[in-house]
Protein backbone atom coordinates (compact mmCIF):
# COMPACT_ATOMS: atom_id res chain seq x y z
CA UNK A 1 0.00 0.00 0.00
CA UNK A 2 1.23 3.33 -0.72
CA UNK A 3 2.16 6.11 2.01
CA UNK A 4 -0.55 8.61 1.84
CA UNK A 5 0.22 11.33 4.69
CA UNK A 6 -3.24 12.34 5.94
CA UNK A 7 -2.67 16.23 6.27
CA UNK A 8 -1.89 16.81 2.73
CA UNK A 9 -4.12 17.02 -0.56
CA UNK A 10 -3.63 15.33 -3.93
CA UNK A 11 -4.40 15.63 -7.58
CA UNK A 12 -5.40 13.46 -9.98
CA UNK A 13 -2.43 13.68 -11.85
CA UNK A 14 -0.61 12.38 -8.58
CA UNK A 15 0.74 15.66 -7.26
CA UNK A 16 0.41 16.59 -3.31
CA UNK A 17 -0.19 19.97 -2.14
CA UNK A 18 0.74 21.05 1.47
CA UNK A 19 -0.62 23.87 3.17
CA UNK A 20 1.32 26.14 4.99
CA UNK A 21 0.66 28.39 8.06
CA UNK A 22 1.73 31.82 6.01
CA UNK A 23 -1.11 30.76 3.11
CA UNK A 24 1.65 29.32 0.67
CA UNK A 25 1.76 25.88 -0.33
CA UNK A 26 4.65 23.20 -1.50
CA UNK A 27 3.82 21.02 -4.07
CA UNK A 28 5.81 17.73 -4.74
CA UNK A 29 4.65 14.21 -6.52
CA UNK A 30 3.42 11.41 -4.23
CA UNK A 31 4.43 7.92 -3.42
CA UNK A 32 2.86 5.99 -6.47
CA UNK A 33 3.81 8.73 -8.64
CA UNK A 34 7.52 8.20 -7.74
CA UNK A 35 6.84 4.32 -7.93
CA UNK A 36 5.43 4.36 -11.49
CA UNK A 37 8.17 6.54 -12.37
CA UNK A 38 11.04 4.15 -11.29
CA UNK A 39 14.54 5.94 -10.60
CA UNK A 40 14.52 9.17 -11.73
CA UNK A 41 17.61 11.08 -12.98
CA UNK A 42 16.34 14.72 -14.41
CA UNK A 43 14.45 17.37 -13.20
CA UNK A 44 13.54 20.30 -14.90
CA UNK A 45 12.40 22.99 -12.18
CA UNK A 46 10.31 26.40 -12.96
CA UNK A 47 11.81 30.15 -12.72
CA UNK A 48 11.20 31.43 -8.89
CA UNK A 49 8.54 34.17 -9.40
CA UNK A 50 6.59 32.54 -12.16
CA UNK A 51 3.13 32.87 -12.98
CA UNK A 52 1.40 29.47 -13.04
CA UNK A 53 -2.30 29.09 -13.83
CA UNK A 54 -4.13 26.09 -12.59
CA UNK A 55 -3.10 23.16 -14.98
CA UNK A 56 0.10 24.67 -16.08
CA UNK A 57 3.07 22.62 -16.79
CA UNK A 58 5.57 23.53 -14.46
CA UNK A 59 8.37 21.17 -14.14
CA UNK A 60 9.38 17.47 -15.57
CA UNK A 61 11.11 14.69 -14.16
CA UNK A 62 12.09 11.96 -16.18
CA UNK A 63 13.45 8.47 -15.12
CA UNK A 64 16.13 6.72 -17.21
CA UNK A 65 12.76 5.36 -19.40
CA UNK A 66 10.40 8.30 -19.85
CA UNK A 67 9.48 12.28 -19.40
CA UNK A 68 6.48 13.15 -17.45
CA UNK A 69 5.15 16.52 -16.94
CA UNK A 70 3.70 18.19 -13.39
CA UNK A 71 1.22 20.04 -13.52
CA UNK A 72 0.23 23.15 -11.32
CA UNK A 73 -2.96 21.86 -9.63
CA UNK A 74 -3.64 25.68 -8.74
CA UNK A 75 -2.99 29.48 -9.62
CA UNK A 76 -0.13 30.89 -8.34
CA UNK A 77 3.25 32.36 -8.20
CA UNK A 78 6.08 30.24 -7.77
CA UNK A 79 8.43 31.48 -4.14
CA UNK A 80 10.55 28.71 -4.45
CA UNK A 81 12.39 26.26 -6.18
CA UNK A 82 14.27 22.55 -4.45
CA UNK A 83 17.21 23.46 -5.80
CA UNK A 84 18.98 20.56 -4.23
CA UNK A 85 16.67 18.11 -7.18
CA UNK A 86 18.65 18.61 -9.97
CA UNK A 87 22.06 17.04 -8.37
CA UNK A 88 19.87 14.86 -6.55
CA UNK A 89 16.60 13.68 -8.09
CA UNK A 90 16.43 10.54 -6.74
CA UNK A 91 14.97 12.49 -3.16
CA UNK A 92 11.83 12.14 -5.12
CA UNK A 93 12.34 8.24 -4.73
CA UNK A 94 13.56 8.47 -1.79
CA UNK A 95 11.33 11.08 0.26
CA UNK A 96 8.57 11.77 -2.00
CA UNK A 97 6.68 13.98 0.51
CA UNK A 98 9.69 15.29 2.42
CA UNK A 99 13.27 16.22 1.01
CA UNK A 100 11.72 15.46 -2.80
CA UNK A 101 9.54 18.77 -2.31
CA UNK A 102 9.25 20.72 -6.19
CA UNK A 103 8.24 24.06 -5.58
CA UNK A 104 6.28 26.35 -3.01
CA UNK A 105 3.73 28.92 -4.60
CA UNK A 106 1.59 31.34 -3.60
CA UNK A 107 -2.29 29.95 -3.14
CA UNK A 108 -4.11 32.72 -5.24
CA UNK A 109 -7.49 31.28 -4.45
CA UNK A 110 -8.21 28.87 -1.06
CA UNK A 111 -11.41 28.00 -2.27
CA UNK A 112 -10.03 26.95 -6.23
CA UNK A 113 -7.69 24.76 -3.89
CA UNK A 114 -10.29 22.91 -2.36
CA UNK A 115 -12.45 22.38 -5.24
CA UNK A 116 -9.64 20.69 -7.74
CA UNK A 117 -8.19 17.94 -4.75
CA UNK A 118 -8.52 15.06 -3.16
CA UNK A 119 -8.43 14.55 0.73
CA UNK A 120 -5.93 11.58 1.36
CA UNK A 121 -8.49 9.06 1.97
CA UNK A 122 -10.15 9.95 -1.52
CA UNK A 123 -6.73 9.78 -3.32
CA UNK A 124 -6.23 6.14 -1.48
CA UNK A 125 -9.61 5.01 -3.10
CA UNK A 126 -8.91 6.99 -6.54
CA UNK A 127 -5.41 4.92 -6.73
CA UNK A 128 -7.03 1.94 -5.78
CA UNK A 129 -9.26 2.11 -8.77
CA UNK A 130 -6.10 2.31 -10.81
CA UNK A 131 -4.57 -1.02 -10.32
CA UNK B 1 -4.72 -11.87 -15.33
CA UNK B 2 -2.85 -10.10 -17.84
CA UNK B 3 -5.83 -8.25 -20.30
CA UNK B 4 -5.10 -10.15 -23.34
CA UNK B 5 -1.16 -9.89 -23.37
CA UNK B 6 0.57 -13.28 -23.54
CA UNK B 7 2.67 -14.32 -21.51
CA UNK B 8 6.38 -16.23 -21.07
CA UNK B 9 7.24 -19.00 -19.03
CA UNK B 10 8.87 -17.33 -16.60
CA UNK B 11 5.96 -15.17 -15.68
CA UNK B 12 4.94 -16.47 -12.55
CA UNK B 13 8.17 -15.67 -11.09
CA UNK B 14 8.63 -11.92 -11.98
CA UNK B 15 5.02 -11.30 -10.74
CA UNK B 16 5.62 -12.87 -7.72
CA UNK B 17 9.43 -10.84 -7.03
CA UNK B 18 7.36 -7.19 -7.49
CA UNK B 19 8.38 -6.69 -11.31
CA UNK B 20 6.79 -3.82 -12.76
CA UNK B 21 4.73 -5.37 -15.42
CA UNK B 22 4.09 -3.69 -18.80
CA UNK B 23 2.94 -4.20 -21.86
CA UNK B 24 5.80 -5.54 -24.73
CA UNK B 25 5.20 -6.28 -28.08
CA UNK B 26 1.77 -8.22 -26.74
CA UNK B 27 3.47 -9.68 -23.89
CA UNK B 28 3.05 -9.06 -20.26
CA UNK B 29 6.95 -8.31 -19.19
CA UNK B 30 8.99 -7.03 -16.76
CA UNK B 31 10.51 -3.60 -16.70
CA UNK B 32 12.08 -4.10 -13.67
CA UNK B 33 12.22 -5.55 -10.13
CA UNK B 34 12.99 -3.74 -6.77
CA UNK B 35 16.02 -2.82 -7.33
CA UNK B 36 15.24 -0.39 -10.13
CA UNK B 37 16.67 0.29 -13.74
CA UNK B 38 20.02 2.24 -12.38
CA UNK B 39 21.17 -0.53 -9.95
CA UNK B 40 20.09 -3.50 -12.90
CA UNK B 41 21.78 -1.53 -15.05
CA UNK B 42 24.81 -1.50 -13.11
CA UNK B 43 24.14 -5.40 -12.03
CA UNK B 44 25.00 -6.80 -15.50
CA UNK B 45 27.78 -4.03 -16.17
CA UNK B 46 29.45 -5.87 -12.92
CA UNK B 47 28.48 -9.07 -12.43
CA UNK B 48 25.25 -11.11 -14.31
CA UNK B 49 21.78 -10.20 -14.97
CA UNK B 50 19.64 -13.00 -16.16
CA UNK B 51 16.69 -12.12 -19.09
CA UNK B 52 13.53 -13.52 -19.88
CA UNK B 53 13.86 -13.22 -23.31
CA UNK B 54 11.17 -15.81 -24.29
CA UNK B 55 9.11 -13.06 -26.12
CA UNK B 56 11.34 -13.22 -28.70
CA UNK B 57 10.89 -15.38 -31.96
CA UNK B 58 13.08 -18.87 -32.33
CA UNK B 59 12.70 -20.26 -35.64
CA UNK B 60 14.58 -22.75 -38.07
CA UNK B 61 15.13 -22.77 -41.63
CA UNK B 62 16.17 -26.22 -42.98
CA UNK B 63 16.92 -28.18 -45.80
CA UNK B 64 19.44 -28.83 -48.70
CA UNK B 65 18.54 -25.29 -50.18
CA UNK B 66 18.30 -23.10 -46.65
CA UNK B 67 21.80 -21.06 -46.70
CA UNK B 68 20.55 -20.17 -50.70
CA UNK B 69 17.32 -19.37 -48.43
CA UNK B 70 18.55 -17.41 -46.31
CA UNK B 71 21.52 -15.11 -48.76
CA UNK B 72 17.27 -14.24 -50.73
CA UNK B 73 15.92 -13.09 -47.57
CA UNK B 74 18.84 -11.35 -46.04
CA UNK B 75 22.47 -9.39 -47.43
CA UNK B 76 24.69 -11.64 -45.56
CA UNK B 77 26.39 -15.20 -47.04
CA UNK B 78 26.07 -18.36 -44.82
CA UNK B 79 27.92 -21.02 -47.16
CA UNK B 80 31.36 -20.60 -45.81
CA UNK B 81 30.60 -19.50 -42.35
CA UNK B 82 31.79 -22.41 -39.75
CA UNK B 83 28.76 -24.47 -38.26
CA UNK B 84 27.85 -22.45 -34.91
CA UNK B 85 28.89 -19.09 -36.17
CA UNK B 86 26.20 -16.44 -35.14
CA UNK B 87 25.76 -13.81 -38.04
CA UNK B 88 23.90 -10.57 -36.56
CA UNK B 89 21.86 -9.66 -39.69
CA UNK B 90 19.08 -8.27 -41.18
CA UNK B 91 16.14 -9.47 -43.30
CA UNK B 92 15.10 -7.26 -46.42
CA UNK B 93 12.10 -5.96 -48.22
CA UNK B 94 12.31 -5.54 -52.03
CA UNK B 95 12.67 -1.78 -51.44
CA UNK B 96 16.08 -2.63 -49.21
CA UNK B 97 14.29 -1.43 -46.09
CA UNK B 98 14.57 -3.49 -42.87
CA UNK B 99 11.71 -5.89 -42.16
CA UNK B 100 13.49 -6.89 -39.06
CA UNK B 101 16.77 -7.26 -37.73
CA UNK B 102 17.84 -10.52 -36.17
CA UNK B 103 20.57 -13.56 -35.20
CA UNK B 104 20.95 -16.33 -37.88
CA UNK B 105 23.24 -19.17 -36.61
CA UNK B 106 24.57 -22.33 -38.65
CA UNK B 107 23.82 -25.41 -36.83
CA UNK B 108 24.85 -27.38 -39.89
CA UNK B 109 25.40 -26.94 -43.59
CA UNK B 110 21.91 -27.36 -43.77
CA UNK B 111 20.08 -26.25 -40.98
CA UNK B 112 19.98 -22.18 -39.31
CA UNK B 113 18.30 -20.65 -36.23
CA UNK B 114 16.79 -17.61 -36.59
CA UNK B 115 15.36 -15.56 -33.51
CA UNK B 116 13.37 -12.63 -34.43
CA UNK B 117 12.30 -9.59 -32.34
CA UNK B 118 9.14 -10.48 -30.66
CA UNK B 119 7.17 -7.43 -32.07
CA UNK B 120 8.00 -8.36 -35.87
CA UNK B 121 7.33 -12.56 -35.43
CA UNK B 122 3.87 -12.28 -37.46
CA UNK B 123 4.90 -9.94 -39.73
CA UNK B 124 8.45 -12.23 -40.78
CA UNK B 125 6.88 -15.26 -40.20
CA UNK B 126 5.05 -14.46 -43.28
CA UNK B 127 7.12 -12.77 -45.09
CA UNK B 128 9.65 -15.67 -45.08
CA UNK B 129 6.95 -18.29 -46.27
CA UNK B 130 6.05 -16.26 -48.83
CA UNK B 131 9.74 -15.77 -50.39
CA UNK B 132 10.73 -19.29 -49.57
CA UNK B 133 11.62 -21.86 -52.98
CA UNK B 134 13.43 -25.13 -53.46
CA UNK B 135 14.18 -27.34 -50.68
CA UNK B 136 13.54 -25.62 -47.62
CA UNK B 137 11.25 -26.22 -44.66
CA UNK B 138 10.68 -22.97 -42.35
CA UNK B 139 9.35 -24.37 -38.84
CA UNK B 140 7.47 -20.61 -37.46
CA UNK B 141 8.43 -19.88 -33.50
CA UNK B 142 6.70 -22.18 -30.87
CA UNK B 143 4.62 -20.01 -28.64
CA UNK B 144 6.19 -20.19 -25.25
CA UNK B 145 9.83 -21.24 -25.98
CA UNK B 146 12.18 -20.56 -22.86
CA UNK B 147 14.79 -17.94 -24.19
CA UNK B 148 16.99 -16.31 -21.56
CA UNK B 149 20.26 -14.49 -21.59
CA UNK B 150 22.85 -14.64 -19.16
CA UNK B 151 24.52 -11.46 -19.18
CA UNK B 152 27.70 -9.40 -17.48
CA UNK B 153 31.51 -10.37 -16.86
CA UNK B 154 30.53 -13.39 -14.26
CA UNK B 155 27.68 -14.79 -16.75
CA UNK B 156 30.88 -17.32 -17.83
CA UNK B 157 31.66 -18.51 -14.60
CA UNK B 158 28.10 -18.47 -13.28
CA UNK B 159 27.02 -20.61 -16.09
CA UNK B 160 29.58 -22.88 -15.70
CA UNK B 161 29.39 -23.39 -11.96
CA UNK B 162 25.24 -23.73 -11.84
CA UNK B 163 24.28 -25.64 -15.36
CA UNK B 164 26.92 -26.93 -17.00
CA UNK B 165 28.78 -29.51 -15.03
CA UNK B 166 31.93 -30.32 -16.82
CA UNK B 167 30.90 -28.39 -19.82
CA UNK B 168 33.19 -25.82 -20.67
CA UNK B 169 32.42 -22.73 -22.36
CA UNK B 170 35.93 -21.59 -23.22
CA UNK B 171 35.64 -22.84 -26.50
CA UNK B 172 32.57 -21.13 -27.11
CA UNK B 173 33.79 -18.03 -29.33
CA UNK B 174 31.91 -14.61 -29.43
CA UNK B 175 28.83 -14.98 -31.86
CA UNK B 176 28.98 -18.86 -31.99
CA UNK B 177 26.54 -21.98 -30.43
CA UNK B 178 26.49 -24.91 -29.39
CA UNK B 179 24.92 -27.60 -28.13
CA UNK B 180 24.81 -28.22 -23.99
CA UNK B 181 23.30 -31.04 -21.90
CA UNK B 182 21.17 -29.17 -18.90
CA UNK B 183 19.57 -31.45 -16.80
CA UNK B 184 20.35 -34.20 -19.57
CA UNK B 185 18.30 -32.34 -22.15
CA UNK B 186 19.91 -30.63 -25.01
CA UNK B 187 19.75 -27.27 -24.90
CA UNK B 188 21.67 -25.09 -27.33
CA UNK B 189 23.74 -22.30 -25.88
CA UNK B 190 25.24 -19.37 -27.74
CA UNK B 191 28.01 -16.32 -26.77
CA UNK B 192 25.58 -13.37 -28.00
CA UNK B 193 23.21 -10.52 -26.29
CA UNK B 194 22.17 -7.08 -26.61
CA UNK B 195 23.97 -5.68 -23.49
CA UNK B 196 27.98 -5.00 -25.09
CA UNK B 197 29.12 -7.59 -22.18
CA UNK B 198 30.29 -11.13 -22.55
CA UNK B 199 27.08 -12.99 -21.87
CA UNK B 200 25.12 -16.18 -23.40
CA UNK B 201 21.72 -17.03 -24.47
CA UNK B 202 20.02 -20.23 -23.91
CA UNK B 203 17.64 -21.73 -25.98
CA UNK B 204 15.15 -24.46 -23.97
CA UNK B 205 13.41 -27.03 -25.22
CA UNK B 206 9.54 -25.56 -26.53
CA UNK B 207 7.41 -27.18 -23.99
CA UNK B 208 9.40 -28.80 -21.18
CA UNK B 209 8.38 -26.02 -18.51
CA UNK B 210 9.63 -28.22 -15.49
CA UNK B 211 13.03 -27.90 -17.10
CA UNK B 212 12.96 -24.25 -18.04
CA UNK B 213 11.46 -23.65 -14.02
CA UNK B 214 14.78 -25.95 -12.86
CA UNK B 215 17.32 -23.70 -15.02
CA UNK B 216 15.49 -20.26 -13.72
CA UNK B 217 15.86 -21.37 -10.26
CA UNK B 218 19.44 -22.48 -10.12
CA UNK B 219 20.73 -20.02 -11.81
CA UNK B 220 18.88 -16.99 -9.96
CA UNK B 221 20.36 -18.58 -6.31
CA UNK B 222 23.61 -17.90 -7.57
CA UNK B 223 25.20 -15.01 -5.42
CA UNK B 224 26.44 -13.14 -8.76
CA UNK B 225 23.09 -13.04 -10.68
CA UNK B 226 20.25 -11.00 -10.36
CA UNK B 227 17.22 -11.07 -12.57
CA UNK B 228 17.02 -7.86 -14.59
CA UNK B 229 14.27 -6.01 -16.44
CA UNK B 230 13.78 -4.95 -20.09
CA UNK B 231 14.38 -1.53 -19.03
CA UNK B 232 18.05 -1.95 -18.07
CA UNK B 233 18.16 -4.17 -21.38
CA UNK B 234 16.99 -1.21 -23.19
CA UNK B 235 19.51 1.44 -21.21
CA UNK B 236 22.70 -1.26 -21.99
CA UNK B 237 21.97 -1.49 -25.73
CA UNK B 238 22.23 2.27 -25.53
CA UNK B 239 25.21 2.62 -24.06
CA UNK B 240 26.32 0.23 -26.91
CA UNK B 241 24.82 2.06 -30.19
CA UNK B 242 22.89 -0.73 -31.08
CA UNK B 243 19.75 -0.13 -32.46
CA UNK B 244 16.47 -1.11 -31.55
CA UNK B 245 13.62 -2.59 -34.24
CA UNK B 246 10.47 -0.22 -34.78
CA UNK B 247 12.54 2.74 -32.93
CA UNK B 248 15.95 3.02 -35.10
CA UNK B 249 14.93 0.66 -37.54
CA UNK B 250 12.10 0.42 -39.83
CA UNK B 251 11.05 -0.72 -42.82
CA UNK B 252 12.04 2.46 -44.66
CA UNK B 253 15.48 2.63 -43.02
CA UNK B 254 17.75 0.52 -45.77
CA UNK B 255 21.09 -1.27 -43.82
CA UNK B 256 23.63 1.77 -45.10
CA UNK B 257 21.26 4.35 -43.83
CA UNK B 258 21.55 2.02 -40.17
CA UNK B 259 25.20 2.15 -40.25
CA UNK B 260 25.04 -1.59 -40.06
CA UNK B 261 26.50 -1.72 -43.68
CA UNK B 262 28.87 -4.64 -42.46
CA UNK B 263 26.33 -7.33 -42.44
CA UNK B 264 25.80 -6.39 -46.48
CA UNK B 265 28.13 -9.11 -47.77
CA UNK B 266 30.14 -8.00 -51.37
CA UNK B 267 29.47 -12.17 -52.37
CA UNK B 268 25.79 -11.82 -52.09
CA UNK B 269 24.09 -9.99 -54.89
CA UNK B 270 20.38 -11.49 -54.87
CA UNK B 271 18.83 -11.13 -51.82
CA UNK B 272 15.68 -8.58 -51.99
CA UNK B 273 16.49 -4.84 -52.30
CA UNK B 274 20.24 -5.57 -53.69
CA UNK B 275 19.19 -2.72 -56.02
CA UNK B 276 18.87 -0.44 -53.33
CA UNK B 277 21.76 -0.96 -51.43
CA UNK B 278 24.13 -1.71 -54.03
CA UNK B 279 23.04 2.02 -55.13
CA UNK B 280 23.64 3.48 -51.84
CA UNK B 281 26.77 1.85 -51.44
CA UNK B 282 28.07 3.24 -54.44
CA UNK B 283 27.20 6.64 -54.69
CA UNK B 284 26.17 7.74 -50.80
CA UNK B 285 22.74 8.35 -48.85
CA UNK B 286 20.67 10.93 -47.65
CA UNK B 287 20.50 10.15 -44.04
CA UNK B 288 22.74 8.40 -41.52
CA UNK B 289 22.09 6.99 -38.12
CA UNK B 290 24.61 8.53 -35.83
CA UNK B 291 24.94 8.67 -31.52
CA UNK B 292 24.12 11.77 -30.27
CA UNK B 293 25.62 12.91 -26.57
CA UNK B 294 23.40 16.04 -24.73
CA UNK B 295 26.46 18.33 -23.70
CA UNK B 296 23.81 20.93 -21.88
CA UNK B 297 20.76 19.76 -19.51
CA UNK B 298 18.02 17.46 -20.50
CA UNK B 299 16.99 13.94 -21.63
CA UNK B 300 16.15 13.79 -25.26
CA UNK B 301 13.98 10.72 -26.22
CA UNK B 302 12.63 9.53 -29.63
CA UNK B 303 10.89 12.03 -31.60
CA UNK B 304 13.01 15.63 -30.44
CA UNK B 305 14.17 17.12 -33.65
CA UNK B 306 18.00 17.54 -34.90
CA UNK B 307 19.24 20.94 -35.60
CA UNK B 308 22.05 22.70 -36.69
CA UNK B 309 23.15 25.55 -34.02
CA UNK B 310 21.43 28.21 -36.26
CA UNK B 311 18.41 26.33 -36.22
CA UNK B 312 18.43 24.49 -39.44
CA UNK B 313 16.37 20.92 -39.02
CA UNK B 314 18.61 18.43 -40.06
CA UNK B 315 17.21 15.32 -38.55
CA UNK B 316 15.36 13.40 -35.95
CA UNK B 317 16.31 11.12 -32.83
CA UNK B 318 14.99 7.39 -32.79
CA UNK B 319 16.06 6.72 -29.00
CA UNK B 320 17.49 8.91 -26.41
CA UNK B 321 17.59 8.43 -22.18
CA UNK B 322 19.77 8.00 -20.42
CA UNK B 323 23.14 6.32 -19.41
CA UNK B 324 23.42 5.06 -16.11
CA UNK B 325 27.16 4.65 -16.64
CA UNK B 326 28.40 7.82 -18.12
CA UNK B 327 25.44 9.48 -16.17
CA UNK B 328 24.36 11.54 -18.98
CA UNK B 329 21.73 11.61 -21.86
CA UNK B 330 22.24 9.71 -24.60
CA UNK B 331 20.86 8.53 -28.05
CA UNK B 332 20.75 7.96 -31.60
CA UNK B 333 19.30 9.81 -34.34
CA UNK B 334 19.17 9.81 -38.74
CA UNK B 335 20.91 12.98 -39.45
CA UNK B 336 22.46 14.51 -42.87
CA UNK B 337 25.58 12.87 -43.90
CA UNK B 338 27.15 16.27 -44.01
CA UNK B 339 26.25 16.72 -39.99
CA UNK B 340 27.45 12.93 -38.95
CA UNK B 341 30.79 13.78 -38.30
CA UNK B 342 32.33 13.05 -34.96
CA UNK B 343 31.96 15.72 -32.58
CA UNK B 344 30.40 18.05 -34.38
CA UNK B 345 28.40 20.30 -32.17
CA UNK B 346 24.56 20.07 -32.74
CA UNK B 347 21.09 21.31 -31.05
CA UNK B 348 17.97 18.91 -30.18
CA UNK B 349 15.03 20.29 -29.65
CA UNK B 350 13.48 19.10 -25.78
CA UNK B 351 9.78 20.13 -25.60
CA UNK B 352 10.35 23.52 -27.65
CA UNK B 353 14.16 24.23 -25.93
CA UNK B 354 17.07 24.13 -28.09
CA UNK B 355 19.60 21.87 -26.28
CA UNK B 356 23.19 21.40 -26.46
CA UNK B 357 24.61 17.68 -28.33
CA UNK B 358 27.26 16.71 -29.86
CA UNK B 359 26.79 13.80 -32.95
CA UNK B 360 29.32 10.45 -31.06
CA UNK B 361 30.20 7.83 -33.10
CA UNK B 362 29.04 4.80 -32.03
CA UNK B 363 29.21 3.72 -29.22
CA UNK B 364 29.03 5.12 -26.28
CA UNK B 365 30.42 2.54 -23.67
CA UNK B 366 33.32 0.18 -24.90
CA UNK B 367 32.05 -3.19 -24.75
CA UNK B 368 33.58 -6.19 -23.18
CA UNK B 369 32.26 -8.91 -25.58
CA UNK B 370 35.09 -11.40 -26.41
CA UNK B 371 36.84 -11.97 -29.73
CA UNK B 372 36.57 -15.28 -31.46
CA UNK B 373 38.75 -17.51 -30.45
CA UNK B 374 42.30 -17.41 -32.67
Amino acid sequence: MSNIPAHLHYTKDHEWIELQSDGSAVVGITEYAQEALGDLVFIELPEVGATLSAGDEFAVVESVKAASEVYAPIGGDVLEVNDDLPDNPSAINESPYDEGWIIKMTVADKKELEAATMSAEEYASYIEKLN
Amino acid sequence: MSGGLKTTPFHAFHTARGAKMAPFAGYDMPIHYADGILKEHEWVRTRAGLFDVSHMGPCFIEGADAAAALAKLTPSTYTKAAIGRAKYTVLTNAEGGIIDDLIVTKLAEDKFLLVLNAGRKDVDVAWIQKNLSGDVTFTPPVEGTPLIALQGPYAADALEDTLLQKQTLKTLGYMSGAWYTLFSKKCFITRTGYTGEDGFEVLLPAGDGELAHRVWDLLIQHADIKAIGLGARDSLRLEMGYPLYGHDLDETTSPVEADIKWVVSKKNTGYFGADRIGAELANGISRTRVGIKITDKGIAREGCTLHTRTGEKIGVMTSGGFSPSLRQAIGQGYIAPEHAKDGTEIRVDIRGKKVAAKVHTLPFVRPSTQKQPA
